[in-house]
């Protein structure tokens, strides 16, 4: 053991050399970092670091917060029927897209076009849309209907199920052309084989396809959960939050106490907060994904 | 370090001592409105034409919210600007302790800054250890209810003269279509108005135990359950107003859509683009028509520590200029905003400023909410407002109780 190690650490000298910068980008900056902040949460740091330990401090404030404890439930909220609702319309999206239809390079344009715009531009838009004055009510009652009432970014109750859906009409389509990727990797045999054997079609597709495309809903998975996680920019461009504090994200949180309360104490512990929720969700997984491959 | 800055303190001396030489100096501020840009305007024209430096301009778009986090992240990520402007108070007070921030006593001693500025709050707002650091540039205050006349006219109504007459006329205004008070839905305008219904609707004494002493019992106590109510009327006045920004609901104002509003004497900048006269289209109340005081806060400008001595000299003239009777009346009549000069003339200003210096000659003048408590206090209490005027169910006892809960852990 002692006499083979020298010799598999020289083992490709030049590719380990060449892989020396990220190593150190990867400790210093990521890790290095998140340890330097999760230290300073414990502190009563202001607008600049100040190494002044209180302890837990910060974090009872935290969760004394009516604020913050909104934003997490916002986010469970936002978080739980956006995998739902991406997956699902992503899938039966991408599945149809799959029956040869004609046109399909336009629909599918179409349908991944919303992902080409940034957060900001998407909270604008669907600001207007949802906006009684002007946007989808105004013209459902400019038809006739003079008592059609949507304008969910008004009513505290409902509110993050507007800025739901414009999240769902931008992520939904990046989703979709994932999954039609996979679904055109499929064997053409195992359809072939399956029409024979007399399967039906959505049997087809819950029992064969969808195990066979766990590959790319890890992916997909790993890809919607960090886009949910750090929600910020389509909060603050289409509702700032509001009405009240009904559409707050743990990430709007942070920022607003680090630069604008000038208390990074505070930002710090509501940012290990989310750093810590990502490990409870991540660590499982890894372990299920990473540890039964080696056993298997 | 010692010695560098002996050395520059000593290279300092010598460069003022042969005259400054020029410099371009990058000043960020966040004034981007028509009327604010023409202000900035008559700074950068006086520093132009008066002095040999140049004035590059740094305009952060967006309000103080967003430009601070930019100034702050340059001055302490090692890339200073030559000056910036904060709001006074504490907003740069942990700047100004970490050492980054150009004393500027030498030049406000050289200009007699300690007799000329009036209210001296100002002055001590910028004062650390007996040291200067900004310099005050205007006044702005909160304290003004804004009442459209077409409004009033509309509902058969006389213009109110103070807050219970506002609050009584509410009723009929709805009858006749009419917001009575428009508010926009950010938690700076709320929690602005609130602060205003308790300076002027109470004994001072009050706002000044509450946010300079942070007694939670007084915060907690009848005085301030009064205000509490005064806001449950004012949230139950505002509840058709739909808007968000500041100048969307002055417009409702101008537009006679909505009776009045509480909102600081820049919206009177926006009275004058439409071409309204105080007294004939709208009318100003200082301290909502009860108690004339005025709180005065408003803008500074702090100049970053800069290694390069020519620059720090620079830096100094800006500062005497900004104080400069001249400059102080040109760029506040642009501005809206009071000079703070006591010594100036303002003859042109309107109606409405005149109130305002009228109040101010009296030293009638509370410090700004921004000098008693800290940026992180404010957050915490903007938050209870924009929670407390977007849902009705909120109870006035439930909001003071969180209150004095905030008011007990502030600094």
């Amino acid at each position: 053991m002692a006499a083979s190690r020298p010799r598999s650490l020289l083992r490709n000298l030049n590719a380990k050399i060449a892989a020396i910068p990220m190593i150190l980008t990867a400790l210093v900056v990521f890790t290095g970092g998140t340890i330097w902040t999760v230290a300073y949460s414990f502190t009563k740091s202001g607008l600049l670091p100040r190494w002044q330990f209180v302890g837990l401090d910060q974090y009872e404030r935290l969760w004394d917060s009516r604020r913050w404890l909104v934003s997490i439930e916002n986010l469970f909220i936002y978080g739980a029927c956006m995998l739902v609702f991406s997956f699902v319309i992503g899938f039966v999206l991408a599945a149809l897209m799959d029956q040869k239809i004609r046109f399909e390079n336009t629909f599918r344009t179409i349908i991944l076009y919303p992902f080409a715009l940034s957060f900001i531009v998407t909270g604008l838009v669907w600001q207007w849309l949802l906006n009684p004055d002007l946007g989808i009510q105004s013209v459902v009652r400019g038809m006739g209907w003079e008592s059609f009432t949507f304008d969910p970014l008004y009513n505290a109750q409902i509110a993050i199920y507007g800025v739901l859906i414009a999240g769902l009409w931008q992520g939904t389509g990046l989703i979709m052309v994932l999954m039609l990727a996979g679904l055109r990797g499929i064997d053409q045999d195992i359809w072939k084989a399956a029409r024979v054997d007399g399967i039906p079609t959505w049997k087809t597709y819950v029992f064969i396809i969808i195990p066979m495309m766990r590959p790319i809903f890890i992916t997909t998975l790993v890809l919607v959960a960090s886009s949910i996680v750090k929600v910020y920019d389509l909060i603050v461009a289409q509702t700032g939050g509001g009405p009240g504090i009904a559409t707050e994200m743990p990430a709007k949180y942070v920022y607003d106490y680090m630069f604008g309360g000038q208390n990074l104490g505070q930002g710090f512990a509501a940012s290990t907060m989310m750093l810590l929720a990502v490990l409870i969700v991540v660590i499982p997984w890894a372990m299920l994904e990473f540890g039964g491959r080696k056993r298997g | 370090m010692k010695t560098v800055h002996t050395f520059l303190a000593a290279s300092t001396a010598m460069l003022t001592a042969l005259s400054a030489q020029a410099a371009d100096l990058e000043v960020t501020h966040w004034w981007t409105s028509g009327g604010e840009a023409a202000a900035v305007a008559e700074l950068a024209k006086a520093l132009n034409e008066r002095t040999e430096h140049s004035w590059i301009d740094g305009a952060i778009a967006g309000s103080g919210n967003t430009a601070r986090p930019i100034m702050i992240s340059r001055i302490t990520g090692g890339d200073p600007m030559a000056a910036t402007q904060f709001n006074h108070g504490r907003q740069a007070e942990e700047l100004v302790e970490a050492g980054l921030m150009r004393d500027l006593t030498d030049i406000a001693e050289a200009g007699n800054w300690r007799e000329v500025i009036n209210p001296p709050s100002l002055l001590d707002a910028c004062t650390v250890d007996g040291k200067v650091y900004c310099a005050p540039l205007n006044i702005h205050s909160w304290q003004w209810l804004w009442l459209s006349h077409a409004a009033y006219e509309k509902a058969g109504l006389d213009v109110p003269t103070n807050w219970d007459e506002f609050v009584a006329a509410a009723p009929a205004l709805r009858a006749a279509g009419i917001v009575p008070l428009a508010m926009g839905k950010q938690g700076w305008q709320q929690n602005g108005a609130f602060n205003v219904m308790m300076i002027s609707l109470l004994p001072k004494d009050v706002y000044l135990s509450v946010y300079d002493e942070k007694n939670a019992e007084v915060a907690a106590g009848p005085d301030v359950a009064k205000i509490f109510q005064a806001a449950a009327d004012a949230r139950d006045m505002a509840a058709d107003s739909n808007v968000q920004d500041w100048n969307q609901a002055t417009n409702m104002v101008i537009t006679g859509q909505a009776g009045g509003q509480i909102m600081g004497d820049w919206a009177q900048g926006e009275f004058q683009v439409a071409g309204q006269v105080a007294g004939e289209d709208y009318t100003c109340l200082p301290g909502l028509g009860v108690n004339k005081t005025l709180q005065a806060g408003g803008d500074a400008f702090y100049f970053p520590v800069l290694d390069d001595a020519d620059m720090s000299a620079a830096q100094g003239d800006l500062a005497a200029l900004l104080l400069d009777p001249q400059v102080q009346v040109a760029f506040n009549l642009k501005k809206g905003s009071l000079p703070v000069r006591g010594d100036v003339d303002l003859a042109a200003a309107n109606d409405c400023m005149k109130k305002g210096l009228d109040i101010l000659a009296t030293g009638d003048a509370l410090p700004d909410i921004n000098q008693l408590i800290s940026s992180d206090t404010r957050t915490q209490i903007e938050e209870l407002f924009v929670e407390f005027f977007a849902d009705a169910s909120i109870t006035v006892e439930d909001a003071q109780a969180r209150f004095a809960d905030l008011i007990a852990d502030a600094d």
